[in-house]
């Protein structure tokens, strides 16, 4: 017992201590949030926008009379469709190394290149869950909105989107939980995020358990402060009922 | 184009749904003052009509001209206009997410430029007319269907409207309810609020209609004083229609 605990302890202090490597852990952590943060931003921009595109061009077209404005939403709500497609239909670690290799080859800011590829990734996800969320709410509502004399997007801004993103949120937290491990692919283009930071260490000290061990962890304890915040902003949410 | 008295005035309206013609040629004038009641069977088009007047409904025919300005012209500013034509649903559609309060200020205040302060005077004031003032601060899930349909004939009426349409008011209501939205109603009738009212409460149109309008396939049947109407009525349909209603 008492030997066991030694050989731990030695493991330990090989995988962090020596040489400083938990700073390694921490600066990929840092990483981590970094890519996260930003392209969570970036896909609710772009998911809003496309959700409006499609779900605008899904309730006014059958309405609308033939004409400019008609041929330009259809034109728009086409190129929505092609990047959701294309998005949705093709692996992110693919989509990750293009921009890398090939869209940005002369750029070196890895960050910004993978919050740019994880962000218009998410975005496309974010898209279709909002879009549901604007389509799930009674059409009455935007009728109100306008009978009072709002426009259309006043009506989007004040009344449908804030109650679409309320009967959203659990999926949209959701999102962004796969999307905080879905950055972990980062090494691909050899950012330095938190699992990269485990493999390095791996790599040094030829001990595979301990730090991937506590990447695991890591990952899990920030996905279960992120449930816990949801949770507490769906609650918040709620106060309109009942 | 027309004497100033005339609000709306509603030239050979069509709305064809390409399977069934909803409004098939309606013509009149609602004048300042006037209320209106459009009474007719389910499916006459007399909810359609109403839904028209704000071009909720897109017209397929026809003029509609408010306080003289034709609002099927593309080029209008259609939002602008609506501000001043309220209107009343038969499902209330109050905003769920804000609270009563919120429902009746956010208009004025993103619309009219109005402050805080004066949008919550004013629907204080307007809350306490219909005896709810104290419910402010409930969100719409608190409150029951005729308390929800007090405030949203109260939303209508903090943009200060010209003209109220209401499209089947009490329709959604349990019928111990009906009757405190009607009195809202005949109150702003006193106060020679403009309404349009497409309704099925015969006993609200005897009452405070200035005019009664028979509505039945899309075209208007009968029209006229509510005792004419309902005392002497000279088509066979509206004969037959309140044979069953009355």
């Amino acid at each position: 017992m008492a030997q066991w605990f030694e050989d731990v302890k030695a493991e330990f202090i090989l995988n962090f201590i020596n040489d400083d490597r938990w700073k390694l852990l921490l600066e990929g952590l840092f990483v981590t949030l970094k890519v996260t943060f930003f392209a969570v931003i970036l896909g609710i921009v772009i998911g809003v926008v496309i959700a409006i595109i499609r779900s605008t061009y899904d309730k006014n077209v059958s309405t609308m009379p033939k004409g400019f404005k008609r041929t330009v939403l259809g034109i728009i709500n086409f190129l929505a469709n092609v990047y959701l497609t294309i998005i949705r239909g093709t692996p992110v670690v693919v989509q990750l190394m293009i921009m890398y290799y090939v869209i940005f080859a002369t750029s070196t800011n890895k960050v910004m290149i993978a919050v740019l590829a994880f962000g218009i990734n998410s975005g496309a996800y974010v898209a279709e869950i909002i879009r549901s969320g604007i389509m799930s709410i009674d059409n009455g509502q935007f009728e109100a909105g306008r009978s009072l004399g709002f426009n259309y997007v006043q009506t989007m801004r004040y009344i449908i989107l804030p109650q679409a993103f309320k009967n959203v949120l659990p999926a949209l937290g959701n999102e962004f939980i796969v999307l905080i491990k879905e950055t972990s692919v980062s090494g691909y283009v050899a950012l330095s995020d938190l699992t990269k930071a485990g493999d390095i260490i791996r790599g040094r000290t030829y001990s595979a358990l301990m730090p991937l061990l506590a990447v695991a962890l890591i990952y899990l304890i920030l996905v279960m402060v992120i449930s816990k915040f949801i949770a507490i902003g769906e609650r918040r949410l709620r106060q309109s009922e009942r | 184009m027309n004497d100033n008295n005339v609000v709306i005035k509603v030239e050979g309206l069509e709305k064809d749904y390409g399977v069934l013609k909803a409004i098939d040629g309606i013509s009149t004038e609602i004048k300042k003052g006037e209320v209106v009641v459009v009474i007719g069977p389910s499916g006459s088009g007399k909810s359609t009509f109403l839904r028209c007047l704000n071009l909720l409904e897109m017209p397929t025919g026809g003029s509609i001209y408010f306080e003289g300005e034709d609002l099927t012209d593309p080029k209008i500013n259609l939002d602008k206009h609506r501000q001043k034509m309220g209107m009343v649903f038969q499902h209330f559609h109050l905003f769920p997410h804000m609270t009563i309060l919120k429902n009746l200020t956010i208009a004025p205040m993103k619309l009219q430029g109005k402050s805080t302060k004066e949008a919550e005077e004013l629907a204080y004031s307007l809350l306490e007319r219909v005896g709810l003032k104290d419910r402010a601060n409930a969100y719409p899930s608190q409150l029951s269907g005729g308390q929800k349909q007090r405030v949203a004939i109260v939303r209508a009426l903090c943009m200060q409207p010209d003209v109220m349409l209401f499209d089947e008011p009490t329709s959604a209501l349990d019928p111990e309810m009906v009757g405190e939205v009607l009195e809202v109603m005949k109150d702003l009738a006193k106060e020679n609020m403009t309404m349009v009212v497409v309704t099925h409460e015969m006993g609200f149109a005897k009452e405070v209609a200035s005019r009664v309008m028979f509505v039945d396939g899309g075209k208007v049947i009968e029209e006229g004083k509510p005792e004419e109407i309902f005392g002497n009525p000279k088509s066979e349909r509206l004969k037959s229609f309140l044979a069953k209603v009355l």
